[in-house]
């Protein structure tokens, strides 16, 4: 701690130096005053940037040494303890400079200090957990918000009608409103602090964190309008007025939103563009964001949600176009720049709390805040939570229901918020500032040093950190499509049926559009989680010394623990990267294990499959090693799978939208011939159909029926003809399957 | 309620499949007007064409096994209470089914070995309680699309049986499958709320 106050002891000195005028050149002791100085003082010419550096030096010095010891982190967050040296350092300065000189002022954290937080967290909020959830997060963020800031605002006003809070906090009923909207949002920093050292399972932080971001479009709102209606006198306020409020509220969030989803859009397609100039893409991406979040500052909507939504909206696409290298940068870079915000504001959060001269005490109003935040806030999540197990599959219970409450930090936001209040029309303004820095601190340090017991004690749900597994990854994909499936069937249109078509919108002109040819190609996410556990395995082996002859010995992060031998590395290592060689097991692995036998049963059969044509109808097609009965299962199930896409395409035809997809063109012409001989030698193999063409000609027209749009061109008449036909065919298969399979 | 009894009345065994499968009476009500106006030709069951004029379900990798599902063996008519049967897998797991149940019942349509036991049928198309690599490389070549090319295909389920499989016989059985996904949500990912 010391070490850490030392700098900032040459800092009011010099400050002090600063602020009287700067003498001209002191020099050293001793030297000739006129002629060449050979050392100059210039602190003035770089005070400002070294000021910073300073501050960001002091904070990355506090944190190494906090985390010295392992004991005080695990019980006391990092922010307790940032919080904690902001008051200290901010106690010397006080002491030695007689002012105070470092504030959190309001413009600096909202422009500078807040965005790289809130972009690190949607960047890498999981979107899937998110959209889950909306529901519920986007009510306790609305209505959450709605009902803490009039309630608490209301309850001081009764409060002060009740005379327990002194007469000289000179605010009427507005003024209340205005302080409990202020007081009322949680936030999103504090709550991302503490959450992340306590691991609650992931729903529940999901919820509270994306509460803690989508009420700021309902908190910024509020206290506009508030702050307007404190302005205009609360005799002239109309009803358009309160009408104008409500409509604001729509317009900041959706307004954030649009930005920030335009934003996310140019930042996809640039990425896409930057293949020859890797080396500005992590800055892309920040510099748009960033713009994204200025954007909607300037235009008084909802930033927060701007760049919530940037974040959320471009990582798929943005992730795909850039390289390997520039990922890791963009990651590390975000998380640098997110954690040294997150130390600056709690630190300075500390030092502005220790300049009396901001603030007046009230007792009767720092207590009644304290209280009512808490109260309303469980009564809010309480009923909130109750209205929302009528809608939710998994209903949250009551130990949520306490963390969640427990959990409604408050934080930097609501401070700048207050400090940036005018103190000519709100003349309760210190004795606002005084609660609002009580309010803070016990919610950071209270509230955060205790919720790791009360998790504990009441034994929530603690997240399982684990990177999804190949077979977790695919089977999830199974489950969404039998579920988008059995709703279909059942016929209402649940969630799924949305996210399948959404996904299915993306997959055909979203991703064409902004994604990179190359990246297209390959971007699939099984492949995709399937070809990281591949370079984690190949990192990891490496590391363990890259020796091939004990096998026994390796032990792959992916794979679970097993005692016996993995399946050998090297052999897939080998063939993931995709080298078409055909590699026999006995060359490469010197030792004979168990399932040596078993590896090259299915070694050759890969290699079966690598030397035929890598379309991968066809080679399904020379399977040598499947049966008779499943090689017809196969042709039919493939054949099908044509039919799907075919009605895909017919479909796609019908909206006379790009067809001009280049890369599957030819493989889905070759295919068409090959459903051409396959569908001639299945017909021909099959005994005469029982089912007239009736039947199947009732599915066409069907089918047809379902598309409401005429088709236009020719061409597009040409591909109908044939969807229809391949249509037809396989329902005949289908039907006849199931009287030629005995299962 | 008089009224919603006699409609309910109206679908044959209606007691025993409600027992069978724990549905309330409105859901069944609202699954036998779905059944009915899948039904196109009144003909009292339905066929997979009815199922497959469903054109949501032609666009689905998985629509055509899922179309299977619902007719066991091979049958070619589908009925009410087997409608029904199926879709009891994705009732919403209540807890209170599992504190009053009594232990020599069978297990409910909708637990969750059940649901398992379903997505792994998906799998196992010939039944023999495995699902070998070639039936997940089958699946894996429904939900993949095009870009990704046969090899990697394999790689990857050699990669995925090799990961589930414990005792080394090459195929995930039904155990080995419900193992590895012990930690997924299946309760939430198979259900559909409405259907209570």
């Amino acid at each position: 701690m010391l070490r850490a106050a030392l700098p900032l002891l040459g800092l009011p000195l010099a400050g002090a130096g600063a602020t009287e005028e700067p003498t001209q050149e002191p020099g050293s002791p001793g030297e000739p005053p006129p002629g060449l100085a050979l050392f100059r003082w210039q602190w003035h010419e770089v005070e400002a940037p070294y000021l910073v550096a300073l501050w960001i030096l002091v904070a990355s010095l506090a944190k190494i040494v906090f985390h010295l010891s392992r004991k005080v982190t695990s019980l006391v967050p990092e922010s307790c303890l940032l919080i904690l040296l902001g008051l200290v350092l901010g106690g010397i300065v006080l002491a030695v400079a007689k002012k105070a000189e470092y504030q959190l002022e309001p413009g600096t954290f909202f422009l500078f200090l807040l965005p790289p937080i809130v972009l690190d967290s949607g960047y890498f909020m999981p979107s899937r957990l998110f959209f889950d959830n909306l529901g519920a997060i986007l009510t306790y963020a609305v209505v959450g918000t709605l009902w803490n800031a009039f309630t608490t605002g209301a309850a001081l006003w009764g409060l002060q009608q009740a005379g327990l809070v002194a007469p000289r906090v000179q605010a009427g009923l507005l003024d209340f409103l205005l302080f409990g909207s202020l007081i009322s949002a949680v936030d999103p920093v504090a709550v991302l602090a503490v959450f992340e050292e306590v691991h609650v399972n992931e729903t529940l932080f999901i919820i509270v964190f994306g509460e803690s971001l989508l009420n700021d479009a309902v908190t910024v709102v509020l206290y506009k309008v508030c702050n307007s209606f404190v302005e205009m006198g609360s005799a002239n306020v109309q009803a358009t007025d309160y009408l104008k409020g409500v409509a604001s509220l729509f317009v900041v969030s959706l307004g954030g939103a649009a930005v920030g989803l335009v934003f996310a859009f140019l930042l996809a397609l640039t990425t896409r563009f930057t293949k020859r100039v890797r080396i500005i893409e992590p800055l892309l991406v920040f510099l748009l964001a960033y713009a994204a979040y200025l954007t909607a500052e300037m235009a008084s909507l909802s930033a927060i949600l701007a760049v919530t939504m940037c974040g959320l909206g471009c990582k798929k696409y943005v992730e795909a176009n850039i390289s390997h290298k520039s990922r890791t940068a963009v990651k590390y870079t975000m998380k640098t720049l997110a954690s040294c915000a997150e130390t600056i504001i709690f630190m300075l959060l500390g030092i502005s709390a220790v300049d009396s001269s901001k603030w007046a005490w009230d007792s009767g109003l720092v207590l009644g805040t304290l209280f009512f935040i808490l109260f309303f806030r469980a009564l809010g999540v309480v009923l909130q939570t109750w209205v929302l197990n009528q809608f939710r599959l998994v209903p949250l219970d009551k130990i949520d229901q306490v963390v969640m409450s427990y959990g409604g930090l408050r934080g930097a936001v609501a401070f700048a918020l207050v400090i940036l209040l005018d103190r000519t029309k709100i003349p309760a303004k210190d004795y606002f500032v005084a609660t609002t820095i009580v309010v803070v601190f016990f919610t950071v340090i209270v509230q955060g040093l205790t919720i790791k017991p009360l998790v504990k004690w009441l034994k929530v749900k603690r997240s399982e950190h684990h990177k999804p597994t190949l077979n977790q990854e695919l089977h999830e994909h199974t489950f969404d499509h039998i579920l988008a499936a059995v709703e279909d069937v059942v016929g209402h249109h649940g969630y799924h049926y949305w996210r399948d078509r959404w996904e299915q919108f993306d997959k055909k002109y979203l991703s064409q559009l902004l994604m990179r040819r190359s990246a297209y190609r390959i971007r699939d996410q099984i492949w995709d989680v399937y070809y990281r556990l591949n370079i984690r395995d190949a990192i990891s082996f490496v590391d363990q010394g890259g020796h091939v002859l004990s096998s026994t010995g390796l032990t792959l992060p992916s794979m679970p623990s097993r005692n016996s031998v993995a399946e050998t590395s090297v052999t897939n290592l080998l063939r993931e990267s995709g080298s078409g060689a055909c590699l026999d097991l006995q060359v490469i692995d010197t030792v004979r294990s168990g399932r040596d036998r078993e590896d090259a049963v299915m070694h050759h059969l890969l290699c079966g499959g690598l030397y035929k044509p890598r379309y991968r109808y066809k080679a399904s097609c020379s399977r040598h090693f499947i049966s008779e009965d499943a090689q017809e299962r196969q042709d039919k199930e493939v054949f099908q799978q044509n039919m799907k896409r075919r009605l895909e395409s017919f479909k796609s035809t019908k909206h006379n939208i790009c067809f001009t997809k280049s890369k599957p063109r030819p493989r889905k012409a070759s295919r068409k011939k090959k459903d051409g001989m396959a569908n001639m030698e299945a017909t021909n193999g099959k005994p005469p159909r029982d089912l007239g063409f009736q039947d199947t000609a009732a599915v066409i027209l069907t089918v047809e029926s379902e598309e409401e749009e005429d088709s236009d061109s020719s061409e597009t008449e040409k591909e109908d003809d044939e969807g229809i036909i391949f249509v037809a065919r396989a329902t005949s298969e289908v039907l006849q399957e199931g009287k030629v399979s005995g299962e | 309620m008089g009224s919603r009894s006699s409609h309910a009345a109206r679908i044959p065994d209606v007691d025993s499949i409600q027992r069978e499968t724990g549905f309330s009476q409105a859901s069944l009500l609202r699954l036998y007007h779905r059944f009915r106006a899948l039904d196109r030709n009144d003909k009292g069951y339905l066929s997979r064409v009815d199922l497959q004029q469903i054109g949501a379900l032609a666009v689905n990798p998985l629509g055509d096994r899922i179309i299977d599902s619902f007719f066991p063996d091979g049958s070619l008519q589908l009925d009410f209470p087997g409608f029904v049967r199926v879709l009891a897998r994705f009732r919403p797991v209540d807890d209170g089914d599992h504190g009053n149940r009594d232990p020599k019942e069978p297990e409910p349509l909708n637990s969750r070995m059940n649901k398992l036991r379903f997505a792994f049928q998906l799998y196992d198309l010939d039944r023999d309680g495995k699902i070998s690599r070639h039936e997940m490389l089958q699946v894996l070549r429904l939900m993949v699309g095009v870009q990704v090319t046969e090899e990697q295909l394999e790689s990857i389920a050699d990669r995925t049986v090799q990961e589930a499989d414990e005792d080394g016989d090459g195929a995930v059985s039904f155990l080995e499958f419900a193992k590895s996904l012990e930690k997924m949500n299946i309760e939430q990912k198979m259900s559909i709320r409405f259907l209570k």
